[in-house]
Formats: structure tokens, sequence, C-alpha cells
């Protein structure tokens, strides 16, 4: 077995589901699947949502979420086969051998427990390392991991230090005990852009510097090509591709795999600004309600018809807030909406129907934005029947038209949320919006929920439909890719204002303020060394540390 | 001020509050519903006189809010008026069966709580496998029946029957513990039932609720051994849901008792209480209730300061 | 539909004890209160099913009427608490501000005295009748039902849909029965057959501590305290309404329990 860490052979997983109305029955989700893992390299497992790619690299450590089996196959670790080994023998694996860092460190972490506990917890449990040991080698890895005050930083609790920092606590927590290997499930997915590349980057420094191996587990290509020496693409618990990172990122053979490299790359030209704006807020500044800070600090935008302005920020920039002004949710504390002409009520009461017509929303959960107990005929015919005073046959007949300009046939009247995907979901939160005929439609994270093709799908949609029906969007994102697929322009918010804002050629031209600059350079780019690239260049520290 | 000081404070403070309105509201219930209270005490046969002698007694001539404050200022300084049946001090007579209650109680949670707690712990280890699929059995069978019920088929089949134990319990001073253990074993073990249901069912609810949280997950993930993932990452989450599981039990403990007493004629404050009732004795009552009412929220105080302490973003802020 | 095998038992059991109650009259062998026997706790023969009672009166009689007294009080309290309970969960759900904090504080008030003893508190001065059980035992019920559905509506009422709703334009009823309501409606359900359980506990102890149902009338609790005495004589009459009540409990649970999961699961959506 050489140097072979990790060797799956042939590996079949099943679980047991429970369809309502029927019996429970088991299911396989992942259909054999066989990889290598050297020593001291990592493969990256990228797959949609249901690829089974958590499935699978949990099995390396032959552990089964709730009622996940694994049912064929052999996993081979260090020379043996750990499917046939005993209780103890794995439980030796699991503190030892073969360690895991999950998604989300706030839920990783108990909230009981100082961080330097849990850390060196499975080291002196399987008697790998003394205490005093255990504890010098975990505040060498804070160090390394960039976490700042090492040696004190492990007598905090979880709910004491950020995000981004829990996560690399989490990746200590992994290597503490001199582990063979790492399973990396999806660690950066949770964490802000700008937070996620230095993350990244430690992970990575962190992977060099102990030798360890790694499965690196992500839906995002663009992540793993940084950090994996290999890639294995995965769908719907089938084997797609597996090859070099280089190959799978330059030459690509399968169609799905071409299609996920090649995601993101929509091509939309700048229009030209038109007569007057649809959409105009001016010095507009606000506040919740029994706090003592602006959250929207004196905003100026303009929105032409028929075109799409990005407002684009991290979380807990103001972005949604400025949508919930918009609408007329939060009243704001100065400045006015100009909309279509007339200036708009601050307060919802005060809106007319045609106000709230022609400004419709979509959001980022389309599961929470329709009502459960509604079919997709109920749901797109309320606005007709609200606003048109649409019935019977001629309703009916327009909400077939409105399917069908989602993509979706006239079968899916009668069907209830809950059967429908989650791009066809947002498919019909899109065409309740345009079944009022608004001039503006707000999208607030429409496409953050869902897989890349599936965004992809919405994105394209979109600009579509705004060519057909001149509508104009206000997109609010956090992703930069998205927004040069489809804005003509933008605005840059940080910490309540808008840092930046024009056309979108401009916007995203040098030079650049500072915050910008991290911005842009944060996104993952589909490119080898990208990662280190960054990381030299930059001009300023991400929020999040 | 920290926030856990500060938080603590405003708790014993809404507790303190809560108890001074609902003396008002015990003392409401008694005097604003419809109808004379006088009249209803004495029944539809008595002389005006003897109407105008319990007026005057209970003080109804006076204004509401000024009985209240007199009867009040009298409860703070710990006299609770008059029975009007027999004309005995009603502190003198509670003072007495308020401990032999306690005594019941007592026995009853000292058995319960960590038999629920104990059979909790199976219920999980073991879900949705037999030993949980009889213990859930149990429950709902035993909460679908009220105390007395249970408290009878136990006096049939163990007192009448077996004949292990008394039925009727009255204990008093001379008796040594074991005696008194011995006499009051029948409603301690109906008492442990009632209670040890609802809190077993509430306990393997709040440890499943932390079992399944992604820290045991990790801690699965490090290799560790089941005891230990529950002794060390398990329980120390599960202790302020499980006092709060405890606390409302002995809460419901309380009502209990009141049942149980009278099955078997316990002398206790719950046969005091109901035998008032029926006499219509209203300050008894209206002292009686005010006892149960402040041990209830007392009860429930104590479980929201176990979780507020036991919160570790409280105890270790930012 | 499938109806599982639990459900249905439950379904039958439940049905069969409200057509008991319903036509009582015309299924009682003999009058309520109707002596028939010199002899007292008589065992059961084929003459008198059950045997009879402390005062020589047919016991399978006494238990039907009984039963239909007992679930006819149950029945009216559980409806009072239900309508009253809901109607204003919802609405302090729905407005919000000072509305729903007085009513939620209030609620929060009186549920601090435990139901037994506010209930007790209130008949030492009130006359005993039925129409006063039911009120008194309805309107302390309510606060635990006004709980639930408030907190029912308020995770619906910040749903996405609601706020969509309330964007459109939609008016208040619209968004109280068209968007909350049908999503509201199963834990209620099912929650009315726990609260049904209650009363029919409720009441049966205040009738046995001799502050509910008053004799000749019969009801289950009623029918342990008259024969209570015969219990240490090894007699056996007080024990028929605990095998009645625990029937009936763990049939409506078994449906509650049914509606719950089924309605949770169909649609995908939160119960």
């Amino acid at each position: 077995m050489s140097d072979k860490l990790l060797k799956v052979k042939d590996l079949k997983i099943g679980a047991t589901v429970y369809p309502p109305g029927e019996k429970p029955h088991d299911i396989e989700i992942v259909h054999g699947v066989s990889f290598e893992v050297e020593k001291g390299k990592v493969l990256g497992l990228i797959g949609e949502s249901g690829a089974g790619k958590s499935t699978i690299g949990l099995s390396a450590m032959a552990y089964g979420r709730g009622g996940v089996k694994i049912t064929g196959g052999e996993v081979w670790v260090n020379g043996r086969d750990i499917l046939k080994s005993n209780l103890g023998d794995i439980r030796a694996l699991r503190g030892g051998e073969v360690t895991y860092v999950s998604q989300s460190a706030a839920a990783s972490f108990n909230p009981a427990k100082q961080i330097m506990d849990q850390v060196t917890e499975a080291s002196i449990l399987q008697g790998k390392f003394s205490k005093k040991e255990a504890e010098a080698r975990a505040v060498e890895l804070f160090r390394k991991l960039g976490l700042p005050d090492p040696e004190n930083i492990g007598n905090r609790y979880p709910h004491q230090v950020s995000g981004g920092q829990l996560q690399r606590c989490m990746t200590a927590l992994a290597l503490c005990p001199e582990p063979d290997l790492v399973v990396f499930d999806e660690p950066t997915t949770a964490l802000d852009v700008t937070t996620q590349i230095d993350v990244l980057m430690a992970i990575k420094e962190a992977i060099r510097d102990t030798g360890v191996a790694a499965l690196y587990i992500t839906h995002d290509l663009a992540v793993v090509a940084q950090v994996s020496d290999d890639i294995l693409v995965l769908k719907m618990g089938d084997m797609v591709e597996y090859g070099s990172v280089d190959q799978i990122i330059n030459n690509p053979q399968e169609e799905y795999t071409q299609a996920l490299v090649s995601v993101r790359s929509i091509n939309h030209e700048e229009k030209e600004p038109t007569s007057e704006p649809v959409l105009r807020v001016q010095n507009v500044t606000a506040r919740y309600k029994g706090t003592n800070f602006d959250v929207l600090k004196n905003i100026n935008v303009e929105l032409h018809p028929g075109q799409t302005l990005a407002v684009v920020g991290e979380s807990g920039s103001g972005k949604s807030t400025l949508a919930r002004v918009i609408t007329g949710l939060l009243p704001p504390s100065q400045g006015r909406i100009h909309f279509a002409g007339r200036d708009l009520s601050a307060d919802l009461a005060g809106r007319s129907s045609e106000d709230l017509r022609e400004l419709q929303m979509i959001y980022q959960m389309a599961d929470t934005a329709m009502n459960p107990r509604q079919t997709v005929g109920t749901i797109i015919g309320r606005p007709l029947e609200l606003y048109f005073g649409l019935k019977g046959e001629e309703k009916r007949k327009r909400i077939i038209e409105l399917l069908d300009e989602i993509e979706m046939g006239v079968e899916f009247i009668d069907r209830y949320p809950a059967e429908l995907s989650g791009g066809q979901k947002q498919r019909v939160c899109i065409a309740r919006a345009l079944a009022a005929k608004p001039k503006l439609i707000i999208c607030d994270e429409v496409t953050s929920a869902l897989d890349p093709l599936v965004a992809d799908g919405i994105l394209k949609l979109l600009l579509e439909l705004q060519k057909i029906e001149d509508v104009a969007f206000l997109f609010i994102t956090h992703d930069l890719a998205t927004v040069k697929a489809i804005a003509d322009s933008i605005a840059v918010m940080f910490q309540g204002e808008v840092v930046r804002y024009g056309g979108k050629t401009d916007v995203l031209s040098p030079p650049f303020d500072d915050y910008t600059d991290l911005l842009l350079s944060s996104v993952p780019e589909m490119k080898l060394g990208w990662l280190e690239e960054v990381i030299a260049n930059r001009k300023m520290e991400s929020a999040g540390n | 001020m920290p926030l856990l000081v500060r938080l603590l404070v405003q708790r014993i403070a809404l507790g303190l509050l809560l108890l001074f309105l609902v003396s008002i509201l015990i003392f409401a219930g008694t005097i604003i519903l419809p109808g004379d209270v006088a009249q209803s005490i004495l029944g539809q046969s008595a002389t005006p006189e003897a109407l105008a002698n319990l007026r005057r007694e209970l003080g109804l001539n006076d204004p509401p809010v000024t009985r209240y404050f007199h009867w009040l200022g009298g409860v703070l300084q710990g006299d609770l008026g008059t029975a009007l049946t027999s004309g005995q001090d009603i502190a003198t007579a509670i003072g007495k069966r308020l401990g032999n209650t306690l005594f019941l109680a007592f026995w009853a949670a000292l058995i319960s709580v960590p038999l629920a707690i104990l059979l909790g712990l199976i219920a999980v280890r073991y879900r949705e496998r037999w030993p949980d699929k009889v213990i859930s059995a149990v429950t709902l069978a035993s909460i679908s029946v009220p105390e007395f019920l249970i408290a009878y088929v136990a006096i049939f089949f163990f007192s009448v029957r077996l004949r292990w134990a008394p039925s009727v319990t009255t204990i008093n001073d001379s008796m040594t513990l074991g005696e008194k253990l011995h006499t009051i074993s029948i409603p301690v073990a109906v008492l442990t039932v009632v209670v040890l249901a609802h809190m077993m069912r509430m306990t393997r609810a709040a440890i499943l609720n932390v079992m399944q949280s992604a820290y045991i997950e990790t801690a699965e993930l490090k290799g560790m051994r089941m005891f230990n993932i529950i002794w060390k990452h398990a329980f120390p989450n599960s202790v302020a849901p499980i006092v709060n599981v405890v606390m409302l039990n002995m809460a419901y403990l309380v009502v209990g008792v009141v049942v149980i007493e009278v099955v078997f004629t316990y002398p206790g404050m719950g046969q005091y209480l109901v035998d008032h009732v029926s006499k219509r004795d209203i300050p008894v009552v209206q002292a009686c209730g005010l006892i149960f009412a402040a041990v209830y929220i007392g009860l429930n105080m104590i479980a929201d300061i176990v979780s507020i302490i036991s919160n570790p973003r409280l105890r270790h802020p930012k | 539909m499938r109806i599982p095998i639990a459900a249905l038992i439950g379904l039958i059991f439940t049905f069969a004890y409200f057509f008991v109650a319903i036509f009582a009259p015309w299924i009682a062998p003999y009058g309520m209160a109707e002596v028939v026997s010199r002899d007292v706790w008589l065992p059961p023969s084929s003459e008198f099913l059950l045997g009879t009672d402390n005062l020589g009166r047919d016991l399978l009689s006494r238990m039907i009427y009984g039963g239909r007294t007992t679930i006819f009080i149950a029945t009216a309290a559980t409806i009072l608490s239900f309508t009253t309970g809901s109607v204003l969960g919802f609405l302090a759900a729905v407005l919000g501000g000072w509305a729903d904090q007085a009513m939620s504080r209030f609620v929060d008030l009186i549920m601090s005295i435990p139901s037994l003893i506010f209930a007790l508190v209130v008949l030492s001065v009130t006359p005993v009748t039925i129409p006063i059980l039911i009120l008194v035992m309805g309107f302390l019920d309510s606060t635990r039902v006004f709980r639930l559905a408030r907190a029912v509506a308020v995770d619906i009422n910040v749903m996405d849909y609601v706020e969509a709703a309330k964007l459109r334009g939609e008016g208040r009823a619209w968004i109280i029965f068209r968007e909350i309501l049908p999503n509201a409606l199963s834990p209620l359900v099912a929650e009315m057959g726990l609260r049904f359980i209650f009363m029919v506990l409720f009441v049966s102890t205040l009738s046995f501590l001799g502050l509910g149902v008053q004799p000749p009338e019969a009801d289950w609790g009623g029918i342990v305290k008259e024969n209570a005495d015969g219990i240490v004589y090894g007699i056996g009459a007080a024990l028929y309404p605990a095998v009645a009540i625990a029937t009936l409990a763990i049939s409506v649970n078994l449906v509650a329990d049914w509606v719950l999961n089924r309605t949770t699961s169909l649609k995908g959506g939160r119960g």
C-alpha cells in the first residue's frame, strides 16, 4: 500500500428516507465511488447539493450522519480496511489519524467549554500528547493559522471570537493530534468573501507546513482549485470526472465539468443610462427602532428603466436594509424615495395600490417566500386577481403564459411549493413578481441559496425577462461574480455607506478605493495560483478579523 | 453592573412583582365575582342579621382596596387571619400542615427526580428501540389518568389486597421516621408515578435536543466514547434544561399533592384547602392559595435563575 | 388516504364515547338516579352489568350518564377556551405592540398560579353549577391556548410570504385567514385534543373533590367520590371511571398525534 494513505474502492452508501404517505425505505445515495489520496496531498471533492460529497468525506472516518449507512465497498486508511474495523479501532482512527473540519464551527464547538479544552481534547484522550504538550502544540497552530493573541485565545469561549477566527480554531482542533488526513467539509462557505480568503490561505499554509493530507469538500470549484492537487467531480452520488486540478480546470472532459468550470461567465454588456430614472434614492438615512446608530448613512443612488443596479456588500453593510427602506417596510429617518415620476410615501401604509404593484420583490429563500399551503396557481394568480381583477379562464390563461415565461409547464399549476426543486421555487417567485407588471423588481440575494448551475439559469432567465418586460432590477448581492454577470450600474456598500457608485465598467476599473479593491480581489477565480497572488497584493485587512 | 447580575436581579424582582400581583388576583378573585359572598357562604336561607354579622366580620363594609391592604399587611407580618368556621388562627394551623405537605413532597421528589433523569437518559440512549417505546407507552398511560384514580388503584391493590401499607395516612409527632415513611409510602409512590411521567418525557426531549447538536457530532468524530460524550459535552449543556424540567414538575407536584392528600386524608395543606373551599371559609382559602402560588412562582424563578447562570454567553461575556 | 392503525383505533373509540354520550338516555338500561336494588355494591351480574353503586343504583347507567356529563362539560369548556384563546392569540401576534404586551403579561400572571388552585379559590365564593364550572375551566385554560396560538402566529407572521402579502397590499383579513390560519391549523387542532383531555381530567378532579358536578347528577369524578369508601372493603366500583377516562384520553391522544404528524409532513410546510 506504500504511500497510499486513503484508498476508497467502489464505495456505496445508503440512507433511509421517510416520504410522506409511504413506508420508510432505503435508497442508495452514493453509487460506487473510488479514489485515492497520497500522503500530504489534497483531493477536492466537488459537486452540487445532493452530490453526496459530505457523505463520502465522512466515510473516511467510518461515520454516517443521521440514518446514513455505508452499504458496500472498501475504505482503506494506512493499509487497513476501516469498514471492517471494530469500534475501538474506529475511535482511535477518528481522534488520531483522520480528523474533521465542519462548515459551521459555531455549531461544532461546545458553547459551554473553552476553546483550548476542545482543541486538545482528542490528542489527550487518545494518549498522543500530554496536556502540556497538546496545549503547546495548539498555541503553535493558533499562531500558524494567523489567530490574534495565540497564547491566550484558547482561554476564550466559542462565542467570544468571530466566525472567521472560530473556523481557524476548528482547523487547529483538527490538526492538533497530528493526523494523517483531515476532512474539510465546506470550511469557508459560511464566511463573508473577504474573510473566506484569509481562512483559505491559513488552511492552505497549515496543510503545507504540517504535511497532512486532506479531503477538501466544496461546491465552489474556484475555491477548491486553490487548495487541491486532484479533483473528483460528483453528481447525484456518481463520479463524473477525476483528475489533476490542472486537467479539470483547464481541460475538462465531461460536459458537466465544463458547465461547472464555465459557470459565472455570463457576458452582459452595460447599458447606457436612458432618460429619466425610474428610481431615485435621495439622501436616505435610516435606523432600526430601539437602536442608536444609523444602518444607512446618506444613500444616493439612481436606477434607469429596464436596467439593473447591483447593490453589493458583505453582511452588515446595510444592503438589505436599503431594500426595506425602498419597499416602505422601514421608513427612513431622512431622505426620500422618488419612483416612476412621483415621491413614494415613506411608510408602507401610505402607498397606493399602484405604488405597490409597480414595485415588486423577490426573496433569497424561495422556501419561505411562498405560502406552503397555496398552489403555484394561487401564488401566481393572486397578484392578477388583486391588481387586474382577472378571474376564471382569463386568469388561468395568464398564469400559463407566466409559467411559460419562466420555462415551466402548465402541469405545475396545481403543485405545492414543497413539490418543486430549489430553482423551480425561485422561478415561481419571479413569475409572481412579473404578474404584477412592475416597473421595478427588488431582488434580494435571489441566487445565494442556489447551486451554481441553477443560479446561472436564474440569472440568464432574469436577463431575458428584463429584455421582454422592460423591467428594472435592484439586485442586492454579496457575490461579485453575480454582479459582473447582470449589472448595468453598481453601488458598493460598506458599513452603511455607498463607498463606490457608477456604471459597471467604471466601478470595476482601477483605480480602486481600498474596500472595493479588497472585495473585488477576494472573489475566487477559476485560476491556479490565484490565492497567493491576491494575498501578496492586498492593501487592506478583511473586515472579519 | 455585569449583564449576568443585572438579569438575575431583574428575574428576582419580576418574581416578587408577580407574587404581589398574584396576591391581588387571589384577593380580587374572592370579592369581585358576581353574587354576595356572605349570601353564598350562608346559603339562601340565612337571616338578614346573620348576613349583616358575617359582612361585618369579613369587613365587607369597607372598600375593597382598604380590605386588601389590611389583609396584605397582616400577611407580611405572618398574620393570616382567623378561620371563619373554627375561629382558629390560620397561621398556626397552616404551619403544622405545611410541614407535613413538604415532608410528603420531599420524599416524592427525592425518589422521582433521579429516577426520571435516569429513565430519560435510558430512553435517549435506546431511542426508537424497545426501552424507549415501553417508557413512552407507560408515560402516555399514566398521564391519561387523573392522580386520584391512580391513588385508588394503588390503594385497591397495595393496601386492600396486599396489605403493604395503610390507606389512611395520619402521621403525628410521636411516630418515628421509619413509621412515618411506612405510613406515607403509598401516597409517595403515587405522587412519584404522577410526576415521573411528565418529568421523564421532558427530560428525554431536553437531552435529545442537546444530543442532536453539531458539537456532539464533533465529539463523536474525535473518537470519544458515548459515556464521555454524554458526561463531558452533553451534560454541561443539559443542566439548564433538566433543572427547568425538574422545577416545572415540582410545581406540578404542588398541585398533585392537593388531590393526593384528600384521597389519603393526609393532614397537609391540600386537604386543609379543599376542606375549607367546601365550607366557603374565605380567609383560609386566600391564605392557602397564596402559599401554593408562592411556592409555584418560587420554583419557576429558581428554574429561570439556573438557566441564566448556566448560560455560557452570560457567564463569560465578550 | 391511509390511516395508521393506532389512529384508527383512537378514532373509533373517540367516536364511540361521543355516540354513547349523546344517546345516553336510549342506551342506559336504567335511569340516571334510579335506585334499582336494595343492596349496595352488588357485584356485576346479567341484570346489572357493572353491579350497583353505594346507593343501589345501576353502575353501568351511572357510568353512561356520567360520561355524558363529563364529556359535555369538557367539550363546552374546550370550545370556550379554544375560541377565546386562539382569537386573542392571533390578534396579539398580528397587532403586536402594546396590545400584545398587555395580553401576554396578563396571561403570564394567570399562569403563575396553578389552575387547580385558582379554580378552588374562585369556587370558594361562586355557586358550583355546571355553567360556572365551564366558564372557570374554559377561562383558565384559554391562557394556554393563547400562548400556543400566539407563538405559532408570531412564527408565521415573520415568514417572507406574509411580508410579501403585506407588500402586495393585502388587507388584515387576507393575512390572518389566508396566510396565517391555514399554516397554524394543524398544531392548533392537535392541541385541541390535548386540551380536551386536560378538561376531562380537570372536571373529574373537581367533582372528586366535591367542587364540581353536584349529586345526584352523575359524572365520572363524582362516581369515584361516591364509591371511594368501597375500596377498603375490596369493592372496585370506584375504579371503573379510571378505565373510562384512560381509554378516552389515550384515544384522543392517538388521534391528535396523527393529525399533527399527517399535516406536518404532507405539504412539507411547517406544522
